[in-house]
């Protein structure tokens, strides 16, 4: 089977655990105003390549990726949801680690089918929750946030293990009430292993200048990391709450 | 024999080394305690040593200030024995001594090239005593003079125009490590013992070699009693063996320190000593002789003594080399022949003199890298690294294959046996230029004068890839055995007038000699080929049809992206050149090996090669080592180095390098921001209490 990918990375070192061979598929309904992959954004472009192909380039660095796995990201990857199957499929009869990097958008809580046989083969999804509230979400990402929820509790009810990430934007959601709530929803995963938080940085913008488009997010400053940290109590003490009502 | 011959011995374990012979790797592998713990046991610095340290950054001030050298020696001819005692604080030092009579005063080795000595000083404000220079014109020949009596034209010209560089024709060639750890272990008057046994059972039908041996041997002799006279000026007694830590350290360094003051080598490296020191630390501290502190004290002033060592060089040798690098390379870890890590606590000590007396490039503290050193230690070495930037990483797992369990590492790769091997460092070739030159046949590309052989250049405006190859084989083919040629000059010239008397004073009498070459520019090699076979390259002439720059149509597959159809190119490249050098004979039946290895150099390399067909222009530095070209590779890092690690060792023994940077950030998490992990159980019973 075959996918349109972006590119390939061969030393990830933050998309799960230990060092990680990533692929970047191409295409994404979502417009976030950070995104720091517009290039990614086009669906049906980049490289046809087949399952076959990325397994081959995962072999020829396995040595370093011992304590790693694949990690496939994008974009959004769950636009191309067959050919991540069937790469994930492949990769665990290798008994290679398997991490889905997501957003969770394309998820259809009334037609899991496809999800049902994905998550068969998926040992980690990274959730990137970009907003708790759904109209800011809307604002933010250009898509609702209910089907992305939908996908968390999904993934949480099938035992998937889950990492959660959620970026501070200042003045989006560097905002004590949504960061609260946000943890006050994920508190009720009962898979969540790991949270990062990370702080909005302004890295991207080289590339929509290349691209010739007009970055969204150009009068917003790099978050300080110690308003991340920050961010990420406030986040606890929403989740600390909901626990206390178990 | 056995250990109860020697006082100083008690507390050891017996073994072939307590038993008549010289065995430096018996006594560690019998002795030495080896340490899974953590970092926790460390001691900080002591008063006495922050004090110390005070001083040595105010001479490192103040030699800055005064233009990069404090005081030079004009008149004074640096031997053993030729100074008086020198401290920083007599009353403070643990470990003691310096090359001169004062800390940071540059001692003056003539041996090697007085012309060398003059522009050293000349270049710092000082002048060499008339009557030295004259003596060293008129009467005693010099090892730089001695070579260039023999060069043959096509040698100078090929060191000349630079395609042959670096070469040690014209200061010290270092690369050698005496078994320090000898002097602390069995005092100078066994090891003369030793020597004189050595010489009395050698042959007797005098050949030039039998004769030439005979009297280094000799040299040796008279080495190691001055090395006892060293000791003694200082107050020391070194015809014993070291009786505690202490002595141990102060043994060992003394014999270093004597192999300073008679070579300034562009190497010289100190070996694998912490295990061995840490022997003499284990037993004073069971025996309660000392405490962790004091151990630590006695470490971090031999470090410091280490981190002072200097020569008086040439800016032009400093520029080569970016800095005034003395290379004291120091090996830690590794695992011995049984499978057992060779990790101490010593191991630590070292490390954490990083934290003690801060980071510093010397010594070049260098980790024999196994997959089975312990996890704790690991650990700290990657705590230290990130703190300090101030380690090497060795793969001890593939070098262990061909040196066993006691070798350690001259300069920055080139490994061999303590005391049983040395090497002939023999710079590097530079076969970027020797691509172009095989383009142009034989024409120099920026000096555009005939300084290879007269071959047939490259006809045409295109390049066709087995034309290129064929010439470049034949090019290569005769760079080889001129750069062999050249080499043997020098090392026989070396040998002559500048002997490593007491740096061979403690090694075995019949040591392995390595041949080591060198090569420059193999990513612009593979990556110039490369774009000969997979795209168009066309050629552009001078007004005398000298090919001095190319025009690539098309993309072509580069070297750094773990891509076969570029990296067997360069694999090719490695193995042919190697084979080529294998052919020719080379000095005292040494063992050719090749590195990959230019860390600073590669930037003047790049000065002296012209435009090359994979786009780089003239001037631009070439990658250092075995790097692929700077961004180039463009499929992550492990791709990259997937890249290098395809190059044969057996075709590069003498060492490949990648110099690997990479911003923090992209190595992982900042702990302090991300929370990571987190574990909703405990969360929930934290939320309810």
């Amino acid at each position: 089977m075959n996918g349109y990918i972006h590119s390939t990375e061969s030393c990830g070192t933050v998309d799960g655990p230990g060092v990680r061979f990533v692929v970047f598929m191409q295409g994404c309904p979502m417009r976030c105003l950070y995104c720091h992959n517009p290039d990614t954004w086009q669906p049906n472009k980049g490289t046809v390549r087949s399952v076959e192909s990325i397994l081959e380039e995962y072999d020829s660095y396995k040595e370093f990726l011992q304590n790693g796995g694949i990690t496939v990201t994008g974009g959004e990857p769950l636009m191309q949801i067959d050919f991540v199957t069937e790469l994930f499929k492949q990769a665990k009869k290798k008994n290679i680690h398997t991490c889905l990097d997501s957003s969770g958008i394309t998820f259809t809580p009334d037609h899991t089918e496809k999800f049902d046989e994905l998550i068969k083969y998926t040992d980690l999804v990274m959730l990137d929750i970009k907003h708790i509230d759904n109209e800011e979400h809307k604002k933010l990402t250009s898509q609702e946030n209910t089907n992305i929820l939908a996908f968390a509790k999904y993934l949480s009810d099938n035992g998937i293990t889950i990492w959660i990430r959620h970026v501070v934007v200042p003045g989006i959601t560097d905002n004590e009430k949504y960061l609260f709530k946000l943890g006050y929803f994920i508190a009720q995963l009962k898979t969540i292993k790991a949270l990062d938080v990370l702080p909005y940085h302004d890295m991207g913008k080289v590339k929509y200048e290349n691209l010739g488009i007009d970055y969204p997010l150009k009068d917003t400053p790099p978050l300080d990391k110690q308003r991340a940290v920050w961010a990420k109590g406030i986040i606890i003490d929403g989740m600390k709450a909901r626990l206390r009502e178990n | 024999m056995a250990v109860n011959d020697y006082e100083e011995w008690k507390g050891f374990n017996d073994g072939k080394w307590s038993n008549g012979s010289c065995n430096v790797r018996d006594f560690i592998l019998k002795n030495y305690t080896p340490y899974d713990g953590d970092e926790s046991f460390l001691a900080p610095a002591t008063d006495a040593t922050k004090q110390l340290w005070e001083q040595v950054m105010d001479l490192t001030k103040q030699e800055r200030e005064n233009g990069g050298v404090l005081d030079m020696d004009t008149k004074i001819i640096s031997t053993i024995t030729s100074h008086g005692p020198g401290y920083l604080n007599k009353d403070l030092e643990k470990i003691v001594g310096f090359q001169t009579d004062k800390p940071f005063k540059r001692s003056l080795q003539p041996f090697g090239g007085i012309r060398m000595c003059e522009t050293a000083c000349k270049a710092y404000g000082y002048e060499v005593d008339p009557e030295v220079v004259e003596i060293f014109t008129k009467y005693r020949k010099t090892h730089n003079q001695g070579v260039f009596d023999a060069y043959t034209p096509e040698m100078r010209a090929a060191r000349k125009y630079k395609i042959l560089t670096g070469l040690p024709d014209a200061y010290g060639r270092g690369r050698i490590i005496g078994d320090y750890r000898r002097v602390a272990l069995y005092g100078i008057d066994y090891l003369k013992k030793d020597k004189q046994h050595q010489k009395d059972t050698h042959f007797v039908r005098m050949t030039s070699k039998n004769i030439r041996l005979r009297e280094e041997l000799q040299e040796q002799l008279n080495a190691l009693e001055e090395l006892r006279q060293l000791g003694e000026i200082y107050g020391f007694d070194l015809s014993r063996p070291a009786k505690n830590a202490k002595e141990a350290i102060q043994w060992l360094y003394f014999g270093y320190l004597a192999a300073v003051k008679e070579q300034n080598g562009a190497a010289m490296s100190i070996g694998r000593t912490s295990t061995f020191l840490d022997i003499y630390v284990q037993r004073d501290l069971e025996n309660g002789v000392i405490t962790e502190s004091e151990a630590q004290e006695m470490i971090d002033h031999f470090i410091m003594k280490l981190r002072c060592v200097k020569f008086a060089r040439t800016p032009e040798y400093n520029s080569l080399f970016s800095g005034d690098p003395t290379w004291v390379t120091e090996s830690i870890g590794g695992v011995n022949l049984d499978g057992q890590h060779m990790v101490t606590k010593n191991s630590f000590r070292y490390l954490h003199t990083l934290d003690n007396i801060g980071t510093a490039p010397e010594p070049n503290m260098t980790i024999l890298w196994s997959t089975k050193l312990p996890q704790n230690f690991k650990r700290y070495c990657a705590k230290m690294s990130i703190k300090s930037s101030s380690i090497q990483y060795e793969n001890d797992d593939m070098m262990r294959v061909t040196h066993g369990d006691d070798y350690a590492i001259a300069c920055c790769v080139s490994s061999m046996r303590v005391g049983k091997e040395m090497q002939f460092f023999g710079a590097r070739a530079n076969l970027a230029k020797c691509l172009l030159y095989a383009i142009n046949g034989g024409v120099d590309e920026i000096a555009k004068v005939q300084v290879g052989p007269k071959y047939r250049p490259v006809v045409g405006d295109y390049l066709d890839y087995d034309d290129v190859m064929d010439k470049f084989d034949q090019m290569m083919e005769w760079l080889a055995g001129l750069y062999v040629n050249t080499l043997n000059v020098i090392h026989y010239m070396h040998d002559k007038y500048s002997y490593e008397k007491l740096q061979m004073a403690l090694h075995d009498r019949d040591v392995k000699r390595y041949f080591a070459t060198g090569i420059a520019g193999l990513s612009v090699v593979a990556d110039s080929l490369s774009a000969i076979k997979y795209a168009k390259v066309k050629c552009i002439r001078d007004e005398n049809g000298v090919v001095v720059d190319f025009e690539t149509e098309g993309d072509f597959p580069k070297y750094g992206n773990n891509d076969d159809r570029v990296d067997s190119i360069a694999v090719n490249v490695v193995h042919t050149f190697m084979d080529k050098i294998r052919k020719h004979h080379t000095y005292r039946d040494s063992v050719p090996t090749m590195s990959i290895l230019t860390i600073t150099s590669n930037v003047v390399y790049g000065k002296n090669t012209g435009n090359t067909p994979d786009g780089r222009k003239h001037g631009v530095p070439l990658a250092p080592g075995a790097n692929p070209m700077h961004g180039r590779d463009s499929h992550g890092a492990v791709a990259s180095l997937s890249s290098v690690a395809k190059l044969p060792f057996k075709d590069a023994q003498d060492g490949i390098s990648n110099t690997f940077s990479i911003i923090p950030d992209a190595l992982g998490k900042d702990a302090k921001v991300f929370v990571g992990d987190i574990d909703i159980d405990a969360l929930a019973a934290e939320a309810k209490k």
